[in-house]
């Protein structure tokens, strides 16, 4: 029980960095048709500017300047080299992004290094935010905060006590999602400016004619999106590892988040990027094959079919591909995505 | 243009381009004779049908694959696999014939992946290719059997029975076999554009809800181009087996997909010859420029940028720009700007070059000393004067660049206008 709500809460926290990455992506897509492939070339950045920033300033402030120094990077790099290539259409866009994350990676790796930085949570998230103590005789408490050692040994041979710490970062990692997922939603719905983007993203020319600049708010929009990419790398950085391979590890699946949830649907993405993160995170923990499936079952294989490699893979091992194979999938059934109103 | 130089009944300058092109396929060994220039010929010969068979798809059909490697690096393991079954004398074909076994490998995982990825067009299409080729990347992994693990799959090219004593043992003749298909490649994939079926492929790029009005299906067109591509994808693949004899995880990777789309682009995705200047570049980036800087990726990317920004047409684009100039005879007005052009982008290169060179020697190996050889010129790393020297030669580069730009720009407009006026009065004339 305890092992599910554990991997339950991993799941969502990863799920939900995920929709802090998908979630700029998605708006830069909706709003200016761009697909954004540095885009975790951003978050890169973000984690390592935290970093530094992080040794200068302290983790704190590093975690509201490093956005704001991505976002602007952001916006930099749509006023220089992203307006150019608009009227070429949408593939030079796409191959503009794409020489950018080459660019970024290797400005990353002459700055800092080729090896991975030592980027750390503040004090006050590196221990559990709490822990669940099953007990084979009281049953399961929550405890706030990490468990006394006491509390996880048994004095008796016979109980049986298992204490799951839940980290801190993770939570933290949540509650910045959480958060950051309801402004988001305010800012483009109930206010003033949201309303301007929704204008400019369904009607340019008219929005233009009523006198708002957007080509300024789409540099706008842009810049929030890296920025919101920055702010899940100062989280994600020092919750996970802060290493040049670190674009490369989640950008794949962000775009498969993106496509899964329908390209340019906002809720879409949230739904998709949850779903692969709690799907992920439970296959890497069941080490369960067809093999095993075949002998809980009482079937009897022959000698060559037990010593077949694709019979032995464990789920954990399917893991890596499970989010591809989930893209592929719901291209084949649902060519729209989860969430997708638009065919094509 | 072309209608200059047609004579019927035959085409004349057709001929003579392709009679040229073999000549030169046959001479480059006899030129280049050294170990290394003829493996480095071989691997150019491989590329060109790889990034001719890519520029189907994003030259021709406007679909921008992210995972092109998925089907050489297929055939490659498929032509291995057969090589090893002939090695066993499991396997009744010989040798020369393995890459057509690795064409066919790629033609069928085209036929089963492409029926995924081809149902969307433009940035889903994109973003597809890309969870494809992550798919069969992490599978490799996976499936040790197939793929051979980190150690990948290898064997020995020289099996079967020798044909006429051609043992495809030296380097040599493998390159002659790679030098064949390559000209046969290229005459069916330049064929391919004078089909029906390639034109309608244009058609599906330029406006596909016309095309789909006409009755056409867009996606049936995208998918039979994408089986096609697959196919040739797949005998470069197979000629790389036979000329690596190793095939490993990584021909399938990311990072080959994207030298494909990275080169096919600098070389010109709007021309026929584009991704052939495009191959041989990458050749020579992957095993000259590697070896001469550690930072080739940075300026390769960097190279790349400015090409999509300035120069989307790739290098062809500009190549056919400047002969067209020649041929209206206005070279001679633009020489001097060009030669502005030319040295203080030299020194724009020479400046940030020395930086980006010092910046790596003391993230990299500043164990070695403080002193980087850059151009010839010994620079102190740690010194303040050659800091000092690079970023006044990178600022006057820049500033000088933008004068001859300007000047350029100006030069170029008049030259067009000239020419678009010759054209009318060459039309009104006849």
């Amino acid at each position: 029980m305890e092992f599910f709500i554990i991997s339950m809460l991993n799941g969502m926290s990863y799920g939900l960095l995920l929709f802090m990455l998908s979630s700029g992506l998605t708006l830069i897509f909706s709003m200016m048709g761009v697909l954004n492939f540095a885009h975790a070339s951003f978050y890169m950045i973000g984690a390592y500017i935290g970093y530094t920033l992080g040794g200068i300033v302290g983790f704190w402030p590093a975690l509201l300047l490093a956005p704001l120094c991505v976002g602007g990077l952001g916006a930099l790099f749509e006023r220089l080299s992203l307006r150019k290539v608009h009227p070429f259409g949408h593939v030079p866009e796409l191959l503009v992004t794409f020489g950018l994350s080459y660019v970024v990676l290797e400005l990353v790796q002459l700055v800092w290094g080729r090896t991975a930085v030592e980027f750390t949570p503040p004090e006050v998230l590196r221990g559990a935010a709490f822990t669940l103590i099953n007990h084979s005789q009281d049953g399961l408490r929550l405890i706030w905060g990490a468990a006394a050692p006491e509390m996880c040994t048994a004095a008796d041979a016979a109980l049986r006590v298992i204490c799951s710490p839940f980290p801190a970062t993770r939570a933290f990692m949540m509650l910045i999602a959480l958060l950051m997922l309801v402004s988001l939603w305010l800012l483009l719905t109930r206010t003033r400016i949201g309303l301007v983007i929704q204008a400019a993203l369904t009607h340019p020319e008219m929005a233009e004619a009523l006198g708002h600049n957007v080509p300024r708010v789409f540099m706008l929009v842009f810049g929030a999106g890296t920025g919101l990419a920055g702010l899940a790398g100062v989280i994600g950085g020092s919750t996970f590892v802060t290493e040049p391979a670190m674009a490369a590890t989640v950008g794949s699946v962000i775009f498969v988040v993106v496509v899964v949830g329908g390209m340019g649907s906002l809720s879409g993405a949230f739904l998709a990027s949850v779903l692969i993160g709690v799907i992920q995170t439970f296959a890497v923990a069941i080490d369960y094959s067809f093999l095993t499936f075949a002998r809980d079952m009482g079937w009897q294989l022959s000698a060559a079919m037990q010593d077949n490699s694709v019979v032995k893979l464990t789920v954990s091992q399917v893991a890596p591909i499970l989010p591809y194979l989930f893209l592929v999938l719901i291209l084949i059934f649902r060519p729209k995505g989860l969430l997708g109103t638009r065919e094509g | 243009m072309a209608a200059v130089y047609k004579f019927k009944p035959y085409n004349v300058g057709r001929w003579v381009i392709w009679s040229l092109f073999a000549l030169l396929l046959l001479l480059a060994p006899r030129v280049f004779t050294s170990n290394l220039s003829v493996t480095m010929l071989a691997q150019m010969g491989i590329a060109i049908i790889a990034c001719l068979s890519y520029n189907m798809l994003l030259g021709q059909g406007g679909m921008l694959s992210f995972g092109h490697a998925v089907y050489t690096g297929l055939g490659s393991y498929m032509a291995m696999h057969a090589l090893n079954a002939l090695s066993a004398g499991q396997l009744g074909i010989p040798v020369s014939l393995l890459p057509l076994v690795g064409g066919v490998a790629g033609m069928g995982f085209a036929v089963l992946l492409g029926w995924v990825t081809t149902r969307k067009s433009g940035t889903p299409f994109a973003m597809i290719t890309m969870g494809v080729a992550e798919l069969v990347f992490a599978m490799s992994l996976m499936f040790s059997e197939f793929f051979g693990g980190e150690a990948g799959v290898s064997g020995n090219r020289v099996a079967g029975q020798p044909f006429m004593g051609i043992t495809f043992g030296p380097q040599v003749q493998i390159y002659y076999l790679i030098a064949a298909y390559t000209f046969v490649c290229v005459a069916l994939m330049f064929a391919f554009t004078q089909t029906p079926l390639g034109r309608m492929l244009n058609a599906v790029r330029d406006n596909p809800e016309r095309v789909e009005f006409i009755g056409y299906s867009t996606q049936r067109v995208r998918y039979l181009a994408f089986i096609i591509a697959g196919f040739f994808a797949g005998i470069a693949g197979g000629l790389g087996a036979l000329n690596f004899e190793i095939v490993t995880a990584e021909v399938v990777g990311a990072g080959r997909s994207g030298a494909y789309l990275l080169f096919t682009f600098l070389g010109g995705a709007t021309f026929f010859f584009g991704p052939i200047l495009g191959a041989v570049l990458m050749v020579i980036a992957f095993v000259l420029l590697s070896e001469l800087t550690k930072a080739w990726l940075l300026y390769l990317g960097l190279v790349f940028l400015f090409m999509v920004m300035y120069a989307p047409g790739g290098i062809a684009s500009l190549i056919m720009m400047n002969l067209r100039v020649a041929k209206f005879g206005k070279l001679r007005q633009i020489w001097t700007s060009y030669l502005g052009l030319g040295v203080t982008a030299l020194a724009i290169v020479a400046g940030a070059g020395a930086m980006i060179e010092m910046v790596y020697h003391l993230q990299l190996n500043s164990a070695l000393g403080d002193v980087v050889r850059f151009m010839g010129v010994p620079l102190n790393a740690k010194g303040v004067d050659s800091w000092v020297g690079a970023g006044f030669v990178l600022l006057t580069g820049i500033g000088l660049f933008e004068l001859a730009r300007r000047q350029y720009v100006l030069e170029w407009g008049e030259i067009q206008a000239d020419i678009e006026k010759e054209i009318k009065r060459r039309e009104t004339a006849v």
